[in-house]
């Protein structure tokens, strides 16, 4: 009997002009490396510019895209390109639910953006549980 | 010479899986923030997937510098995408090997090599930089 492992892709906005965006690739990196057998991921400009393996990236697995700023790069462009997401994480809304103020720098987080970076990825985790449930 | 520029776009790559994408980011930073603030700026590389107006008029209007972190070239696909030209395309790599003493680690973002790696790339990147402002090399 085969046995089929899902695994649940993470869509990461890369914001590279927000710091919201640099704490979205470090949490997204970080729930990533905590459960490597359960998460993959996609650079998100590969729906443009990669093939077709890429842009199915959504048909193939279940996708949680998580995004720095209203603008929901990251939810948009997945559904557009390649899939409907099966859950969509806002940076703004998570920071607001655990009270904790926005970065301020672009790069080289520290220990003052701990907290932000646990958090997301804390997020991040339960929606691949939840999504890993429904599957 | 050609039309001068207020602007340089520097794009760097997105990925969150490779070295090289969190070189080509750094590297961006540092133009964007120390080496020539003011003059090169950034966007959101995803904001050109999505066709944002004011992310296509910046590319399409200013000269713009992409660095990529692997051979699949999101960043100068993407811009091309929208219709934006790219006067100058790096690959991160590129100065790994020019400067193998500087071997970069991190993945989401680079260490303390890295960052050095970052600023040899952010010096030299930057020479192109005041070529494009000038309306040179385009």
């Amino acid at each position: 009997m085969d046995i089929q492992v899902v695994k649940v892709g993470i869509v990461s906005c890369s914001g590279e002009e927000i710091p919201e965006g640099t704490l979205c690739r470090l949490a997204c990196r970080k729930a990533l490396d905590e459960r490597p057998g359960e998460t993959v991921t996609i650079c998100l400009p590969l729906f443009i510019a990669g093939g077709e393996e890429e842009r199915t990236f959504a048909q193939n697995y279940p996708t949680i895209t998580v995004d720095g700023c209203d603008k929901m790069c990251a939810a948009k462009a997945t559904e557009m390109l390649s899939g409907k997401p099966s859950k969509s994480l806002s940076i703004p809304e998570i920071l607001k639910k655990h009270g904790l103020k926005p970065p301020t720098k672009l790069r080289h987080f520290g220990p003052e953006e701990e907290a932000a970076v646990k958090a997301v990825a804390t997020e991040i985790a339960r929606a691949v549980d939840e999504v890993l449930e429904e599957e | 010479m050609g039309k001068k520029h207020k602007k340089v776009v520097v794009l760097p790559c997105s990925g969150i899986g490779k070295v090289y994408g969190a070189v080509a980011r750094e590297t961006a930073y540092e133009l964007v923030e120390k080496v020539r603030p003011g003059l090169a700026t950034l966007t959101c590389l995803p904001l050109l997937v999505i066709n944002d107006p004011e992310a296509v008029a910046l590319v399409t209007e200013n000269p713009v510098i992409t660095i990529d972190g692997c051979p699949k070239d999101c960043a100068k696909k993407s811009v091309e995408a929208v219709g934006g030209r790219v006067a100058k395309a790096y690959e991160a790599i590129r100065f790994y090997k020019e400067h193998k003493d500087l071997k970069p680690e991190g993945i989401a973002e680079v260490t303390d090599t890295g960052r050095k790696l970052a600023q040899v790339a952010a010096a030299e990147i930057a020479q192109e930089v005041d070529k494009l402002a000038a309306g040179e090399g385009e």
